[in-house]
């Protein structure tokens, strides 16, 4: 591993004051569940790391007049645990408690769910974010198994991110600091598809730190679905975030958000168009998750994905509703 | 001793320690962590070493540049393993290697090598034996018969296509050794299945005496098959113990090279034809496989499996099978080699054919253990009837596409395995002191499947003591000579060579005692603790009286030996089993849930029930990961492994498992045949079991093993070629 300064800043002031204006100076620390192995692999490789768990500002989930406030150090394990948030943010609840690691449960955080970099197995063996060879994509060709089945590439990862599919279904926020000020944006801008290979998949800036995120309150109901071969230490295949608003015995409007499937977390809003106005049952919930593939470009290994994300749509839906299948 | 001793085992009836249960002997220090592994062990001024592998899956090496690398501080040596005009035929060959002071010195330093190569091109995939082009090679035809005359008049005539990929062994110990070389000897702590041998092997590659390598080993982290040799590590690690002036060197594989180069099982592929009667009667088989072992081929799993006795085989057959050779890493022996695949191909054939004729493949087996060995027929039809009653088999099996309306489908599934065993070559020392302590010597190693625990119960019976009493040392090449644990080869080996020093030993105790007895010598036994005249029990001396005997400056040391020729019936080969999956399959995800595992199993004569179930559970645990997780992805275009981990390498957890129900086979008829290994025959059946449920489930076959969503959902949505 290449040695790098170690920080331990006891301020949100001072850690973005020790970051840098681009990327492989300075990586920010918290569970250090993903950023350790990168620095191993040598896929990273920065001068500083900056240890943020000392922050206390940074930690914490408070209910406020607007809704939910995560601090971007919370556990994934506190998360799955906390009252607020299974009170009124079961799909958040969901996806926390559907990571099938104690260990990464215990350690990891929401803030690095967030950020942390593809899975991607041409990314990790060093090939590159996008896997380029010989100006053809390793992934197109090979081993594409747990690949993206939308975006239509460049990129063909999928987002790892456990979180980002609930907070979009749920239309939060994350504020993002630097030194300079701070800025809060929809989760579901943070998600970008990298059009090339020295664009980050997420929008956080290298010196800014994401601090907290932001979930508005809504009387929605809401749920996450992942389809996960083995019970533990292992990534789902595809999920299904959803949050509906109820008009009376009638969906008012529903958002409905894939994950494992695209280099972002997959938006399916037509999906979520054509439910608005129609109760749930087995058949449109069956029919809603239908919708939201449609479009879908399986690569030669991976159309079964599409009737994963189908499946999680439906078991998703039929979950927030609470109906039994 | 004018007579050849009686070392035959005790009836059924009169053994007081074999066949009891005790728990293993070494169970407590393995969970409490207290058992040290050869990966544990840190000689004081221990080095690290790492090596620098080949990423390319075939290169020539150009130049090796380890200026840099033996210029930073904390380096004590650099050893190049594939010099410049070296030819490397897959990814994660050894190019070179470092020791240092500390593991991440060594990681740096590797990474200062500058190795230059010729990239050449390479293959890395055989699932398609069309593209492997001139890869591809013809190894072996077989025509029995008319087989297309047969087909024709067949009543039934089922085909099918059938895969299961090339594994690793994963072994949790990663392969190396803890090894030092100073002056003109070596010490070596190894993660080996041969304690005895590995010094012969070693010294040849150093040019030292095997008598001045001192091995010991006390506790393996798998081996599965692949850890028979020092390997290429031994002497590597050696080498860099000797350049770094004598110091220590801990050398194990990471576990991305332990993934690419450490072993693994072949693959076989095959296309199946069977043809028979209404009835299920098999009259005609054709087969068409191939295989990967690697660069060298290798893998040619015996077809059809089990029902294949020369003397009354099917009446028809064509085999064809097509070495594929591959710039992958080299196949080991993988815990009953060629017979997981073999079974796979045969029973999901078997099953195909079943179905086809409208037949419940419980019936269509046993109908067709007609071409089974005679020797094993009776065996095996009791054993799938315990199997399907077990399995609640006549309820719960339901013809194909009967298995539920809900998207949840309920299947089940047969598998059946053969496997040899027999006794490897052992020695056995035992000592009875004066004092009354006993010491029983061996140069085995416990796999971790009970070797300890079994032969201090096979010492403890023949002496007639408790099992605390025996002392017993393993582990080491300074022991009587043992042999590779391979093969299911060392229950036989090490119970007979302790049971005849045991036999031994007890004679000269006997001439000792039978003077204070009144007795002569040939009408004593020992029991209980006590030497005695058989049939007057009165007339007695405990153990430690009789021990006195022996005279305060003696001891009695005796050996036995496990041989080839034929000890009495204390040991035999030859076992059968019969496995059952019952699955569930969540038709809208492709994943399969095991719901119970059902598994028959002999073995002759069972010293420690607890332990063969435990061997028994433990084959289903890693077999079942086989049949629904475990593949090698390699990627074509680059030749690299992708799942060189255990993130994308999957293994199954204990939540994945489901219930396992095992039955030992313990019959007289199988007792009377003696000791007979366990540690590879159950792993053999639970891919052909498993995927045979599968396609019971869902009604259609799922051809590839694992039985993973992509490959359920891919056969139920017909996206198979």
């Amino acid at each position: 591993m290449q040695a790098f300064e170690y920080s331990n800043p006891a301020s949100l002031k001072e850690a973005t004051g020790l970051l840098a204006a681009s990327w492989g100076e300075a990586d920010v620390l918290a569970g250090g569940t993903d950023l350790l192995s990168l620095m191993k692999e040598s896929l990273q490789t920065p001068k500083r790391v900056v240890n943020i768990k000392s922050i206390h500002e940074l930690g914490g989930i408070s209910r406020t007049a607007a809704g939910l406030r995560i601090g971007a150090t919370v556990t994934m394990d506190e998360l799955a645990r906390s009252a607020e948030v299974r009170g009124g943010y079961q799909a958040l609840a969901d996806a926390a408690a559907g990571i099938p690691s104690p260990q990464i449960r215990h350690m990891g955080t929401v803030g690095g769910d967030l950020c942390q970099r593809p899975r991607c197995w041409y990314y990790r063996q060093g090939f590159g974010l996008l896997a380029m060879k010989d100006g053809k994509s390793l992934v197109v060709g090979g081993e594409n198994l747990y690949h993206a089945i939308f975006g239509g590439g460049p990129a063909y990862f999928v987002s790892a991110s456990s979180l980002g599919p609930a907070l979009i279904a749920l239309e939060a926020k994350v504020k993002l600091v630097s030194a300079k000020g701070s800025r809060e944006i929809p989760v579901k801008d943070f998600f970008v598809a990298p059009r090339d290979e020295n664009t980050r998949e997420i929008a956080l800036r290298p010196d800014e730190i994401l601090t907290e995120i932001l979930v508005p309150a809504a009387a929605t109901h809401s749920a996450t679905y992942e389809v996960r071969q083995k019970e533990a230490l292992d990534w789902p295949l595809a999920a299904a975030s959803v949050a509906i608003h109820m008009k009376g015995p009638v969906v008012g409007s529903a958002r409905i958000v894939l994950g494992h499937v695209a280099p972002t977390p997959w938006d399916a809003t037509a999906a979520g168009v054509w439910l608005a106005g129609k109760t749930i049952t087995v058949e449109t919930a069956e029919a809603a998750g239908k919708a939201a593939v449609e479009g879908a470009q399986p690569l030669s290994h991976n159309a079964y994905k599409v009737t994963l994300a189908k499946t999680a749509v439906k078991r998703a839906l039929l979950a927030a509703a609470k109906v039994r299948a | 001793m004018a007579n050849t001793p009686d070392y035959s085992w005790p009836p059924m009836e009169a053994r007081k320690v074999i066949g009891q249960s005790p728990k293993r002997l070494d169970g407590p220090a393995k969970a409490s962590g207290r058992a040290r592994y050869s990966s544990d062990q840190n000689p004081k001024d221990l080095l690290f070493a790492v090596y620098l592998t080949c990423p390319h899956a075939h290169a020539r090496v150009t130049s090796v540049d380890t200026g840099a690398a033996e210029k930073i501080q904390g380096v004590t040596a650099v050893h190049v393993v594939s010099p410049a005009g070296t030819e490397i035929q897959w990814q994660g060959t050894e190019v070179a290697a470092v020791a240092a002071v500390t593991e991440e010195i060594a990681r740096d330093a590797v990474r200062a090598i500058r190795v230059v190569y010729e990239v050449l091109p390479h293959l890395v995939k055989e699932e398609d034996v069309v593209q492997a082009g001139a890869r591809a090679k013809a190894a072996g035809e077989v025509l029995k018969g008319d087989p297309d005359a047969a087909f024709q008049q067949a009543a039934v005539v089922s085909e099918g296509h059938y895969g299961i990929p090339v594994i690793t062994h994963c072994c949790l110990e990663t392969h190396g050794q803890t090894i030092q070389w100073q002056g003109d000897n070596v010490w070596v702590w190894p993660s080996t299945q041969d304690v005895t041998h590995y010094a012969g092997q070693l010294g040849q590659n150093l040019k030292v005496p095997a008598a001045n390598i001192k091995v010991k080993m006390d506790y393996i982290g798998g081996g599965f098959g692949s850890k028979f040799s020092p390997d290429g590590w031994g002497e590597t690690g050696a080498r860099l113990s000797q350049k770094s002036g004598g110091r220590p060197v801990k050398l194990f594989l990471d576990r991305e090279t332990e993934q690419r180069i450490a072993g693994n099982r072949p693959s076989a592929f095959a296309d199946i034809k069977i043809g028979g009667g209404k009835d299920g009667t098999i009259t005609a088989w054709e087969s068409h496989s191939w295989a990967t072992g690697g660069f060298t081929g290798g893998g040619s799993p015996p077809l059809p499996y089990i029902l294949d006795d020369s003397n009354h085989p099917i009446p028809n057959k064509r085999l064809v099978h097509t070495a594929v050779s591959t710039n992958t890493g080299p196949f080991r022996a993988w815990r009953a080699p060629n017979n997981q695949q073999a079974a796979y191909l045969t029973c999901s054939a078997i099953e195909d054919f079943a179905a086809k004729a409208g037949l419940d493949p419980l019936e269509v087996f046993k109908l067709n253990l007609q071409y089974a060995p005679k020797v094993r027929q009776e065996l095996y039809q009791y054993q799938f009837d315990k199997a399907a009653e077990l399995s609640d088999w006549k309820n719960c099996w339901k013809p194909r596409g009967q298995n539920g309306a809900g998207p949840v489908k309920r299947g089940l599934g047969l598998g059946f395995s053969a496997w040899g065993g027999g006794g490897h070559t052992s020695q056995c020392k035992v000592t009875l002191h004066a004092d009354g302590s006993v010491q029983v010597d061996i140069g085995t190693q416990d796999l971790g499947t009970g070797t300890r625990t079994v032969i201090t119960q096979v010492a403890a019976e023949t002496l007639g003591l408790p099992m605390a009493a025996i002392k017993l040392a393993i582990g080491s090449n300074d022991l009587p000579p043992d042999s590779a644990s391979g093969g299911s080869t060392t229950v036989g080996g090490v119970s007979a060579s302790t049971r005849k020093a045991a036999v031994n030993a007890l004679a000269k105790l006997f001439d000792a005692v039978a003077p204070a007895l009144g007795a002569s010598a040939d009408q004593l036994e020992a029991a209980d603790g006590q030497i005695r005249v058989k049939g007057s029990p009165s007339k007695s001396l405990t153990w430690a009286a009789a021990c006195k005997k022996i005279g305060a400056a003696g001891v009695i040391s005796e050996t036995g030996a496990n041989d080839q020729r034929n000890p009495q019936g204390l040991i035999s080969s030859g076992t059968g089993g019969v496995q059952v999956a019952d699955v569930s399959v969540d038709a809208e995800t492709g994943i399969v849930k095991i719901n119970r595992y059902v598994a028959v199993q002999d073995c002759g004569l069972i010293i420690n029930p607890r332990l063969a179930e435990s061997q028994v559970y433990g084959a289903i645990i890693m077999g079942i990961s086989t049949a629904l997780f475990e593949r090698r992805f390699m990627d074509a275009a680059t030749g690299a492994m992708l799942n060189a981990d255990m993130e994308f390498y999957k293994l199954a957890g204990i939540g994945d498992i489901g219930d396992i129900v095992v039955h030992m086979d313990i019959r007289p008829e199988n007792d009377k045949r003696g000791v007979i290994g366990l540690g590879e025959p159950p792993a053999i059946a639970i891919c052909a079991a498993v995927g045979n449920a599968v396609a019971n489930a869902i009604g259609v076959r799922v051809p590839h093993i694992p039985m993973t969503p992509d490959h359920v959902l891919d056969a139920l949505e017909g996206r198979n070629a």
